[in-house]
């Protein structure tokens, strides 16, 4: 049956999936944030953990300058670290940043679905999307609905994630949920569930915009979801992506941790898992500095972005 | 550990079993960005007092308590040294009051630490206040002093104005409980720098103490960052570390001062503090204040 086919067949799926413990999630998520990463690991993981980052600006104040600046710092980020997975702006950057990763692996993701809010008529998210597309984007980042995820309207929610993947064509559709407005993780489930069912690829937790943004037991849930939902789905791999709040390397390989002991190793590549992040590339270019060169770093020797 | 036997008198467990109370006894910790923090990696050392009997446990600062102090420390500085000196002068006197108002509490503890008598103890107190008072101050008259105005053949006006380097490793006297202490930390942010300060391993914890004071005299958090454990395993850390702008090695036990002096010149070039060994209770002279500074120089055009 396909549960997406009504509202009442949806709502019943949904609200049919297993409740969330919240407190042993957070212990669970803090049970494995105590997890240390040591030397070879965590020379592998640092450069794992740059190679899952979504380099992102999402500022009124984008300049033209500062984005190009930025997507040759995630080409070359430096110190012999490998580049990053993407760069994420708002849809008129788009064509400046396609120019500027030409040749190199990086993609370009875009925010649309007028974003950070979601509140705008179906026809104008649409007309984000197809004109960020249309620039070159290789991922569209959308929101969801929260006012309409909260009020039970779950059918509406799923047909606009389905018209936005549709209008994707070939790009990836990451589905951002904004964990934080939607209260429990209850929520964050369904959520996530729903987002799959609807065509997502990634699955994201918040824009940045509000706090809290990405948290380890939300993450948890999400990537629990996941691997649920690639059961369920005949092997289809979602992938999850932490953005917001995420600025230190320790943060980074907590991070990391979750993906391999929740979801599983399959999940530890940029094709699964990112990490939306501005400042952590810093501190993980340090963190590889102070591998390299057997002392600590400073915020002098790294780009002001 | 059979802590009745080995308790000192004048700790707090034997003093509270002669009042028929249950000891309430302190750990002291370390002083990292205004909280007080267990060491990173869950160590600590014995501290003994001057006779050799168990005292209290000291938290042991491994080289990541030591990264942390800096980031605490850069984090401070741009709100430190922008205050005006006026400002820092007022903050650095207030250290003071509440200092003064923990005279018996430092005299106890100078008193355990190196066994002096208590009137000595509270000489050494006495002579640590006025100390911070007088480094207190200097914060409005260093500009004054250390800057000026430059004669100049060109139509600028040139000045030339003292500034804080930035964040200091400071390793504190191996030869005195406080007095020595207060000497080479109060000099080290008077200016406006920030520091961490690495407590000598004989007496580390009335460092502790004197962070508690500065915790509850409107110092902001991370100005002063104190770590105890073993100078020889943290400094190396501090001297070679990028983010440090300044190094005063008084501590350094032997050899070691030239060995971090060589990692301090071989990272980012730091300013290297290396002072004849002097009586803490002589005249502090302003070698060690200025050791810290800076000088920019304005060169401002003037119309004809």
């Amino acid at each position: 049956m396909d549960v997406t086919s009504s509202d009442s067949a949806l709502r019943g799926f949904l609200h049919g999936l297993p409740g969330v413990d919240e407190v042993g999630a957070r212990a669970r998520a803090e049970e494995l944030a105590r997890r240390s990463v040591k030397a070879d690991a965590k020379r592998l993981a640092l450069d794992l953990a740059i190679s899952m980052i979504d380099l992102t600006t999402l500022e009124g104040q984008d300049t033209p300058g500062k984005v190009q600046a930025m997507c040759a710092k995630a080409r070359q980020p430096g110190y012999g670290a490998p580049p990053v997975a993407a760069v994420c702006v708002y849809p008129d950057l788009v064509p400046l940043c396609v120019a500027a990763v030409k040749g190199s692996p990086v993609r370009v993701a875009s925010v649309a679905t007028a974003f950070p809010s979601g509140r705008a008529a179906l026809d104008v998210k649409l007309a984000d999307v197809k004109s960020a597309v249309a620039a070159g984007a290789d991922e569209i980042d959308m929101v969801i609905d929260r006012g309409a995820f909260l009020s039970g309207r779950y059918l509406a929610v799923s047909e606009e994630v389905a018209a936005v993947k549709a209008a994707c064509g070939d790009a990836h559709l990451k589905v951002i949920l904004e964990t934080g407005e939607l209260g429990t993780l209850d929520g964050v489930r369904r959520a996530s569930w729903l987002a799959m069912l609807s065509g997502a690829d990634f699955i994201k937790t918040s824009t940045g915009k509000v706090a809290p943004a990405a948290t380890l037991p939300v993450t948890l849930v999400m990537l629990e979801a996941v691997r649920d939902f690639a059961r369920f789905d005949g092997g289809r791999r979602v992938g999850v992506k932490a953005a917001g709040g995420i600025r230190t390397a320790k943060d980074a390989f907590r991070y990391l941790v979750l993906v391999n002991e929740v979801a599983g190793e399959e999940w530890l590549d940029p094709r699964y898992f990112r990490l939306g992040a501005s400042s952590l590339l810093n501190d993980l270019l340090m963190q590889r500095v102070r591998m390299e060169a057997g002392r600590y770093s400073g915020p002098d020797y790294m780009t002001v972005d | 550990m059979s802590e009745g036997a080995q308790v000192s008198e004048g700790s707090e467990v034997s003093v509270a079993a002669e009042a028929g109370r249950i000891a309430v006894r302190k750990t002291y910790k370390l002083y990292v960005g205004g909280a007080f923090p267990r060491s990173e990696s869950g160590r600590t050392f014995e501290v003994t007092d001057h006779a050799g009997g168990f005292w209290a446990n000291a938290a042991l600062a491994s080289r990541k308590d030591a990264r942390d102090a800096v980031v605490a420390a850069r984090k401070a500085f741009p709100g430190w040294s922008g205050r005006t000196a006026y400002n820092r002068g007022q903050v650095l006197y207030r250290v003071a009051e509440v200092l003064e108002g923990r005279r018996a509490q430092f005299a106890a503890e100078v008193r355990l630490a190196t066994g002096v008598c208590r009137d000595e103890a509270l000489a050494e107190v006495d002579a640590a206040v006025d100390r911070w008072v007088w480094y207190a101050g200097w914060a409005d008259k260093i500009a004054q002093v250390r800057g000026g105005v430059n004669p100049v053949a060109g139509p600028f006006a040139n000045f030339s104005v003292p500034e804080p380097s930035g964040v200091a490793a400071v390793l504190a006297p191996r030869d005195s409980a406080l007095l020595g202490l207060v000497s080479v930390l109060a000099p080290a942010i008077v200016g406006g720098g920030t520091c961490v300060l690495v407590a000598s391993a004989r007496y580390p914890l009335p460092a502790i103490t004197l962070a508690e004071v500065l915790a509850t005299s409107d110092l902001p958090g991370g100005v002063v960052n104190v770590l105890t454990g073993q100078v020889a395993e943290v400094a190396p850390w501090l001297a070679s570390h990028m983010d440090v702008n300044a190094i005063d090695v008084t501590g350094a036990p032997g050899g070691l001062a030239d060995d971090l002096a060589v990692a301090a010149a071989g990272s980012n070039l730091k300013r290297v503090l290396r002072l004849p060994p002097v009586a803490w209770t002589a005249d502090p002279g302003v070698d060690r204040m200025f050791g810290y500074l800076e000088t920019k120089t304005i060169w401002h055009p003037m119309g004809l």
